[in-house]
């Protein structure tokens, strides 16, 4: 971590999805991650490998967990950090996302970090700002750090991601994290369910690489990951499912269905957690939880991508894609 | 007296079907002759000449969708700017939609429309009403009032009208001043949030999608409607085969049905909208190859009859957002005809086919006088030079807003010159 070349440099100027980066990419920010789990555990964690550099966090989405491991990451390894929180800035007063975007361009930040509702947001600024933009969700298009810390957690729990068969399951057709992953995982040649009511599926699911189940039995039946999704509030109440309690009942993850997927299963969550709507307390609590370790791993991949972006053997260059 | 002689052109007059070399002669404003023997009484004297070797002269387009930001919105487009740009496009007259601020359901309205239009435009103008009162969607507004001050038209422009009673009553009373209700059919609460085609790559995106249904639900409606009333009814701008379809049903049922395709829907497709380029977010939606081949199939037949620019000016502040902020619409009276010769370059759809469906058709459906070379018709035509390359540049763009979907687009045909009413509103560089 220490020396910049001990991993081969990042071929991309932005991370704006997974869709982007080939396998090699892939395995190349688990691996420096990896690295930056054992800094992140040492009682030192302060490196110097960003100093000098400066990170904004422009979220438009409020997101305490994401954020946090954004800003956190960013000043472990040693940038300066600064937090746009949309609350009380100018875009409560109207100003666009590109008038916001080449404001904060004129400051010449190196590296911008955002969270946008609408598909498509990192992107349109990534054209139009001069520095390396981090997409940390844009509407329910990707979500590629997620996928990134997700991929690293199931790869130290199972020594691998081949051949895995990986169960996504909820709702699918709002979810950035799903799309990410399942791009992701397809890449590194997992085996992919969906189970979920059928009004939670986008539009073509069964051309986008994944087997799709409508019962957790059948959707779970020899997992060896499963992976839960948010199901927002608003949209539990008669508009996509019935009720909290029939959607609990056929697709929340409890003891009962769980037993379907194999004895070593684990289970993960990007959180924040409904309990009792998509997942049970005894099992987000559980043996096979790993959803604390995903938290720990999310600052860990941020890391090693906002370091694999500001590699300086690219960055001085003034290349890169 | 003013003649000009436009010799040795291809001269293509769908009205009489007519395909062939010739001459054009227009003296005072109006077509004298036109087509292989025009020339039978001899070239009028003192007339001025124009050979036209190696060109077509087809009669001016009539665009029956247009929008314009004036009143309301003359930041992105002006009845004036506008006429610029349709000149520049061949295109001699415009149907205006009513959807601006105000919205154009009084008569006091149509004539501000029409007076704006009188002072300031090079082409003809011709303003459609709304068919409620404020687009509201309840109350009709006056039908028959609006018709006599020049209303050609009524339609709610971008919106539908959701309730099926005031549908109904609409057709039933426009029946009786022989009006025409044209509608854009869209099923808002099924398409609710969509930005793009439904499908696999809005998917990808993470695009909320407009299903076809959200089209055709209403249309069946309004087809049936239509049926029941015996009212005229033209399906302004239909993008799936399985409207044409419906469309041709209710054709064959007797109903007073016309249908019309927007460009865009002919000429691209939803892979167009690439990494979220809001430029392509148009209503209807690009939607896939098939449903593309589709509609230029259905223009091909016949089962769809005209073609519309649907241009809509935006400006930055509409457009440069993301994707699913951004107001949907494209420009396109510069790019109309350039943009449908290529169904004419490739061999998807004859000349004189395409040209109906550009002139004749729509100015029959909608009472204008114009669409055809035919002696004693107003001298309303383009000359063409259907095989000139051009490149399209935002720097040339005559509309005030610049968000066409043909930025640096490679076109087949140009328009040289545009008459009307025998006057040059426009010749090329």
């Amino acid at each position: 971590m220490t020396d910049p070349t001990a991993f081969p440099p990042f071929p991309h100027r932005h991370l704006l999805g997974i869709g982007a980066l080939s396998p090699q990419d892939i395995e190349l920010l688990l691996d420096r991650a990896e690295a930056a789990v054992a800094i992140s555990r040492r009682p030192d964690k302060k490196m110097s490998t960003l100093r000098g550099r400066t990170q904004i966090n422009l979220f438009y989405e409020s997101s305490t967990r994401t954020q946090s491991s954004f800003e956190l990451a960013g000043k472990r390894l040693g940038a300066d950090v600064m937090n746009m929180s949309v609350a009380s800035s100018a875009v409560k007063k109207g100003e666009t996302l590109m008038d916001t975007a080449m404001t904060l361009n004129a400051m010449h930040p190196d590296i911008l970090v955002i969270r946008h509702s609408s598909a498509g947001a990192a992107a349109l600024l990534a054209q139009k700002v001069g520095c390396s933009v981090v997409n940390a969700g844009d509407g329910a298009h990707e979500h590629p750090t997620q996928a990134l810390l997700d991929a690293l957690t199931i790869r130290r729990a199972k020594g691998r991601i081949a051949r895995l068969v990986v169960a996504i399951c909820g709702d699918v057709l709002h979810s950035r994290v799903a799309r990410s992953n399942i791009i992701l995982l397809n890449a590194l040649g997992a085996q992919v369910r969906v189970v979920a009511p059928s009004t939670l599926l986008p539009a073509g699911i069964e051309k986008m690489g994944v087997e799709r189940f409508s019962r957790m039995e059948d959707g779970l039946k020899g997992a060896d990951v499963v992976m839960m999704l948010r199901l927002q509030r608003e949209r539990m109440a008669g508009a996509f499912v019935p009720s909290i309690r029939e959607y609990f009942r056929h697709f929340g993850l409890d003891a009962a269905k769980l037993s379907a997927a194999k004895e070593d299963a684990i289970v993960m969550h990007p959180g924040p957690m409904n309990r009792g709507v998509e997942i049970a307390s005894e099992i987000a609590d559980g043996p096979h939880s790993l959803i604390q370790e995903q938290v720990e791993m999310g600052v860990a991949v941020r890391m090693a991508v906002m370091e694999a972006l500001l590699d300086p053997r690219r960055t001085e260059e003034g290349g890169g894609q | 007296m003013s003649v000009i002689v436009f010799e040795r052109a291809r001269i293509v007059d769908p009205a009489r079907g007519i395909d062939e070399t010739g001459t054009v002669i227009v003296r005072d404003g109006l077509i004298e002759a036109a087509g292989s023997s025009a020339l039978n009484q001899g070239r009028p004297e003192g007339a001025e000449i124009v050979d036209c070797t190696g060109l077509t002269i087809v009669p001016g387009l009539v665009d029956a969708h247009v929008h314009v930001g004036e009143p309301g919105a003359e930041h992105r487009e002006t009845i004036a700017s506008a006429s610029l740009a349709a000149a520049a496009g061949g295109v001699t007259s415009i149907v205006t939609m009513p959807d601006t601020d105000p919205v154009i359901d009084d008569v006091a309205l149509v004539e501000f429309v029409l007076r704006s239009a009188r002072d300031t435009a090079l082409v003809r103008v011709h303003p459609a009403a709304a068919i409620t009162k404020g687009l509201a969607g309840h109350e009709m507004t006056e039908f028959a009032l609006l018709k006599g001050a020049g209303a050609v038209a009524l339609t709610e422009g971008r919106r539908s009208v959701a309730n099926s009673l005031v549908m109904r009553r609409a057709l039933t009373y426009a029946r009786d001043f022989g009006a025409v209700i044209a509608h854009e059919t869209q099923d808002a609460d099924l398409a609710s949030f969509g930005v793009m085609n439904e499908g696999l790559f809005a998917s990808w995106l993470g695009l909320p999608g407009i299903p076809r249904e959200a089209e055709t639900i209403m249309l069946d409606r309004d087809l049936s409607l239509a049926r029941l009333t015996g009212g005229a009814y033209h399906a302004a701008k239909i993008s799936t085969a399985i409207a044409v379809d419906a469309v041709a049903r209710a054709r064959n049922d007797g109903a007073d049905v016309t249908a019309g395709v927007s460009i865009n829907n002919l000429a691209l497709n939803e892979m167009d909208v690439g990494e979220y380029r809001t430029f392509f977010r148009v209503s209807p939606p690009l939607r896939a190859e098939e449903d593309r081949l589709a509609m230029v199939e259905a223009l091909k037949s016949g089962a769809v009859d005209i073609i519309v620019s649907s241009h809509d000016p935006q400006d930055v502040d509409t457009k440069r957002l993301p994707f699913s902020e951004a107001a949907p619409g494209a420009i396109g009276l510069e790019t109309l005809l350039a943009a449908a010769l290529r169904l004419y370059h490739n061999g998807d759809v004859p000349l004189l086919r395409l040209i109906e469906a550009l002139s004749t058709a729509p100015a029959r459906r909608f009472g204008l006088e114009a669409g055809t070379l035919a002696p004693g018709a107003p001298a309303d035509l383009a000359v063409v030079d259907l095989e000139a390359p051009w490149v399209v540049r935002e720097e040339t763009i005559r509309s005030r807003s610049k968000n066409t979907c043909f930025e640096g687009a490679l076109m087949q045909g140009r328009v040289l010159q545009t008459l009307v009413a025998g006057r040059t509103v426009f010749v090329a560089e």
